[in-house]
């Protein structure tokens, strides 16, 4: 831990809407290192998937800068942000998350196609992430196959394998039960820690955040707190703090 | 390169573990296929049936009675036309040719034929196969072509009763097959061909023409010296030769009654079984794209560029819709093994060739707008802004 992987300075997303202009994101500043886990959470409109998306190179913002690696997103026009996306950034989403028609592995394995990285050493490290994962029974099981927490821990190891600089989650546990959400969740977290890479995870369910490093809470498009002691996150997945 | 593999790795992985779906779409369009290639081949069987007498002999131009306006039956030649016509510089033969029809009703079922009337070793007169030529004057001798003997099982040395309607009174007229030449269809009917003198004999005709035994021909085949001098000779025929016009062998196919009105038909009905191939494909691919949207969205939010999308959407397309047209044309290769001489369906044609390359466009063609669509699926998709 160490050098900073993700940086936001002055972010701001503005959308119009019946000739009012509504700042979705409103001037987000923030700083995620390399082997941090942060979670981001807030009410429904708070802005979470709006600024998710901006720090995916997914959307534009309105003004201020996102660096991912020191490369900062607004220099580059869609070629390049499609190349940081495929090489810098690990995502897993709510739903939807996988390739119906590859198998575990070759879902995990399309990330190292994709960069023109598999190799033979690509395919068992693969198998190696899998099995870490709990899924060396699934390796080649197609994901309507698998459960959803199944489909999630694929998710994660196509999200991790290719060394991303960092790793965005989209509500990782939205369409899970309690038991697999915790499992999925811790599992993420100490893949991020362990393979020191920066992750972010969007989450309205405030338990998990007692995997995270930090918690940046947002509200009408603003950060307006963050929970950085591991006892005021406690307290907050605990739900002795609102 | 490598992305040109990324997308044929997506587009057969998705055909490969989707068979049941994929191999359905491809029936469809294999049925499409056969259709289409059935009225390519019915286009192609009629055409022949109509025309190939004409297109295949062995001249280059055709020569017809003035004002007859190319047409074969409207048209009845002097006899002294064909030596007039010989004696032009440029030609090296001409054949007269007289046309009628009849009946062979010495068989089980009796067999509508085209009576031509023709010159052994003339223009107008095809090469034999087997046998010989037969004689001159009013032998009673016949050339038949290969179509009368397989749908009749006749052989060289047979002989046959043709029915000849003559005034009011039905006549019949015993002539024995010497020779045996190609198929020769006129008129949609496989043909008999006889010497004039016997054509003029045997020929169904209205009681005013029961007092002349002159045969007059309906048109005179011509042979050129040069090809290059079709023009030329073309010009001194007319100038030089009475009460003629002449055609070359392509105007005179498409003068031959009904020929363009069929075609133009046959054409049309293959165009609009394209268009429908075009629709149904389209409409199979968009919705596929339809239900797909989120997947895209995920391939193009982890870094898929829109190339590789549209290119494994444009692979996809090609693989199902080669498949469907290869089992259409295997299916319709079964169907051409079995089918009886009688339908008029032809599929060796040049036209059955282009119908499969169309069949391999119109898939590409029909799913242009669901590639388009996939390109344009926004990544966020995959997120729930979409």
């Amino acid at each position: 831990m160490n050098s900073i992987a993700l940086e936001v300075r002055n972010l701001v997303k503005s959308f119009t809407l019946d000739g009012a202009t509504i700042n979705a994101v409103d001037d987000v500043s923030f700083q995620v290192k390399s082997g941090e886990f942060v979670a981001l959470v807030g009410p429904s409109g708070s802005g979470k998937t709006t600024l998710l998306s901006i720090l995916a190179a997914l959307l534009t913002p309105t003004s201020g800068q996102v660096l991912i690696d020191g490369q900062d997103l607004s220099q580059m026009n869609e070629k390049k942000r499609v190349k940081l996306r495929r090489e810098k950034i690990g995502f897993t989403f709510q739903s939807n998350n996988l390739i119906p028609y590859l198998t575990a592995q070759e879902n995990v394995e399309f990330m190292l196609r994709l960069n023109g990285w598999l190799t033979h050493a690509g395919r068992l490290r693969s198998g190696e992430l899998l099995a870490r994962l709990g899924l060396s029974e699934r390796l080649h099981n197609l994901p309507a196959q698998m459960s959803g927490g199944q489909q999630q821990r694929v998710a994660i190891a196509r999200a991790l394998i290719h060394n991303p600089a960092v790793v965005l989650a989209d509500e990782p546990t939205a369409s899970l039960d309690t038991e697999r959400a915790f499992q999925v969740v811790e599992t993420f977290a100490h893949l991020i820690h362990e393979n020191g890479r920066a992750g972010i995870m969007v989450t309205h369910d405030l338990r998990m955040c007692q995997f995270v490093d930090r918690v940046l809470q947002m509200q009408d498009g603003k950060l307006v707190r963050v929970y950085e002691t591991k006892d005021e996150i406690v307290e907050l997945a605990h739900g002795t703090i609102h | 390169m490598k992305n040109i593999f990324l997308a044929t790795y997506l587009a057969v992985k998705e055909v490969f573990r989707n068979k049941g779906r994929f191999t359905l779409v491809a029936l469809v369009i294999a049925l499409i296929t056969v259709l289409v290639l059935f009225i390519a081949a019915l286009g192609e069987g009629l055409s022949n049936a109509n025309r190939q007498y004409v297109a295949n002999l062995d001249a280059q131009l055709i020569v017809f009675l003035e004002k007859s306006d190319y047409s074969i039956t409207a048209s009845r030649l002097e006899t002294n036309t064909v030596k007039a016509v010989r004696r032009v510089e440029g030609v090296e033969d001409a054949g007269a040719i007289y046309t009628s029809n009849s009946e062979i009703v010495s068989l089980p079922e009796p067999q509508k034929i085209s009576l031509l009337g023709a010159e052994a070793e003339r223009p107008g007169m095809p090469p034999l196969l087997e046998g010989r030529y037969f004689r001159g004057g009013e032998a009673r001798e016949a050339v038949m072509d290969a179509s009368v003997a397989e749908r009749t099982g006749l052989k060289i040395g047979d002989e046959i009763e043709l029915r000849s309607t003559q005034g009011t009174e039905d006549e019949f007229y015993t002539l024995k097959i010497v020779g045996l030449v190609a198929e020769q269809a006129y008129f949609f009917q496989p043909t008999i061909f006889v010497p004039a003198a016997t054509w003029e004999l045997v020929r169904p005709q209205p009681e005013s023409d029961l007092n002349s035994d002159t045969p007059y021909p309906n048109i005179i085949a011509v042979k050129l010296k040069d090809l290059a001098q079709l023009e030329q000779v073309k010009l001194r025929l007319v100038n030089e030769v009475s009460n003629i016009e002449v055609a070359d062998i392509e105007t005179t196919i498409n003068n031959i009654p009904g020929y363009t009105a069929q075609q133009g038909t046959v054409q049309t009905q293959g165009a609009f079984t394209l268009l429908i191939g075009i629709l149904v494909i389209g409409g199979f691919f968009q919705i596929q794209i339809l239900q797909k949207v989120p997947q895209i969205g995920v391939l193009k939010a982890i870094g898929s560029s829109n190339f590789v999308v549209g290119l494994a959407a444009v692979i996809q397309i090609i693989v199902v819709t080669a498949m469907g047209v290869g089992i259409g044309a295997a299916l319709n290769y079964l169907f051409s093994l079995g089918l009886p001489p009688a339908i008029p369906l032809e599929f060796n044609g040049t036209r059955s060739l282009i119908a499969i390359l169309l069949l391999l466009f119109i898939g590409p063609l029909g799913g242009m707008v669901s590639i388009i669509y996939a390109v344009r699926i926004e990544p966020l998709k995959a997120l729930r802004l979409g």
